[in-house]
């Protein structure tokens, strides 16, 4: 049973570099929003709220195609990026890893908001009177006491990645060795004959992956928050 | 020297005062709710006036006439507040280097050993602020401001989260602070008592405004704590 073929193999690591990349990638920017989403006041603010969880409410079916339109090689960015920068995301694992970052977004983002939210505005204060620039003191005190919310939202995001579908089968197709995720190998397994010994595999070997960042995320939450308010 | 005449107004409060003060220290004595801690705000800018200007040894800091403001992080006026708020992700040695490290300026062990001893506080340089007590933890705060190297220090109420035997535990190091530490500090209480061992010229303020000035002849005859 727990013969794991290179088909499969290859699917799993892919899974594993797509979700990672999306996840490490869309933290900044995550940061960047939850940020501005907790602290400032500026027009069109509801705007970007909406905009960002856009992606949890809609079929992900619309979000991959909204993302092949702008994000594939006739698309407008798509085009773009590929004449100039050389990166394209059409049927690449990279724009696997664009959808499934995307997808993840507004799970990323609600942690780091609801922690910067929770930072006492008042040790900020005591920053700016001891020196700090704006900068600095979002850099040496806002974002080590978000730090647990930081990694919550990363490892939510990387849960969500792994296991996106909608969206990443349409924008970039379930091409093996490229764009074929565990979730689109289990797809593609279950309307074959004879798949489903190595598609229950790959529900297992998920299964695993899920419970394996819960627990690293735990402990990582765990020890960051130590390090905030123990000894 | 240090020259203040702001207006502000905070919903149904204002506050409308003007003084200058030569002293080493100079108190800002009133009942809770005078307007002390927004005064001092606005000294070390956390608070923006509505009108006026503030002024340090000559350094305009505040002219809403000019529509000048200068950020709180370039005034180099340290702040101690009454719930001390030390930095809970760093220990003690990192909250007190934090304003040397932030002003860019170079180690300096003599001054180091100066206000930790001044303190007392080299013991506890391993500890977080949690495994503080009240006490340690504003001797703490005071250390931190004073090794930004401040060319004023605001201390707002620091004695007022403590109980009796802290207060009398923390008054000495004050005390020690005014007449060794060489930089001239603003001190907010409503205490009469520790305005007279503190303080050489008093601010006395009333629901936003200055009532008096002067030495301690201002204070309230009784050594009587107004709340």
């Amino acid at each position: 049973m727990f013969d794991i073929s290179p088909t499969e193999w290859t699917a799993i690591l892919l899974s594993l570099r797509v979700a990672t990349v999306a996840a490490l990638v869309a933290t900044p920017f995550g940061i960047a929003v939850a940020w501005l989403l907790a602290r400032r006041d500026f027009w069109g603010k509801a705007l970007l709220d909406a905009l960002v969880h856009l992606p949890l409410v809609l079929p992900p079916v619309v979000t991959g195609y909204l993302l092949l339109l702008t994000f594939g090689r006739r698309g407008v960015v798509g085009a773009w990026l590929a004449d100039h920068l050389g990166l394209v995301f059409a049927f690449r694992w990279t724009g696997a890893a664009l959808a499934c970052g995307i997808m993840a977004f507004p799970l990323l983002v609600r942690p780091i908001r609801l922690s910067i939210e929770a930072v006492d505005r008042r040790l900020e204060q005591a920053a700016a009177t001891l020196g700090a620039a704006p900068w600095r003191v979002f850099l040496t005190v806002t974002l080590p006491l978000t730090l647990p919310g930081v990694i919550a939202g990363m490892v939510l995001g990387f849960a969500k990645a792994i296991g996106e579908f909608g969206a990443t089968i349409t924008f970039v197709s379930n091409i093996p060795g490229e764009t074929q995720t565990i979730s689109s190998a289990i797809y593609s397994l279950i309307q074959t004959p004879d798949g489903d010994a190595p598609a229950l595999r790959l529900v297992v070997v998920s299964t695993l992956i899920a419970m394996a960042a819960l627990v690293a995320s735990e402990w990582f939450a765990r020890r960051a928050l130590r390090r905030l308010h123990g000894n | 020297m240090l020259r203040v005449d702001v207006a502000k107004r905070l919903g149904e409060f204002t506050i409308d005062a003007s003084f200058a003060s030569e002293g080493r220290v100079t108190g800002l004595f009133g009942a809770s709710g005078a307007g002390k801690t927004s005064l001092i705000n606005m000294i070390a800018g956390l608070l923006r006036p509505d009108r006026g200007s503030i002024a340090v040894d000559g350094e305009t800091l505040d002219d809403t006439a000019r529509g000048f403001h200068m950020p709180v992080h370039r005034r180099r006026i340290g702040y101690v507040f009454q719930d001390a708020r030390l930095f809970p992700h760093l220990d003690v040695r990192g909250n007190l280097d934090y304003g040397r490290r932030m002003n860019r300026l170079p180690e300096d062990g003599a001054l180091w050993r100066r206000v930790t001893e001044l303190l007392d506080i080299g013991d506890l340089l391993d500890r977080r602020p949690g495994k503080l007590s009240g006490g340690e933890r504003q001797r703490v705060a005071l250390g931190r401001a004073l090794l930004s190297q401040p060319r004023l220090l605001l201390l707002d109420e620091p004695l007022g989260s403590l109980d009796e035997e802290r207060k009398e535990e923390i008054l000495p190091y004050l005390v020690r602070l005014r007449d060794e530490a060489g930089i001239p500090m603003v001190y907010v209480s409503h205490d009469a008592l520790e305005m007279r061992k503190l303080a050489s010229r008093i601010v006395m303020l009333q629901r936003g405004r200055v009532t008096a000035f002067g030495g301690s002849e201002v204070l309230p005859a009784e050594v009587a704590k107004i709340a």
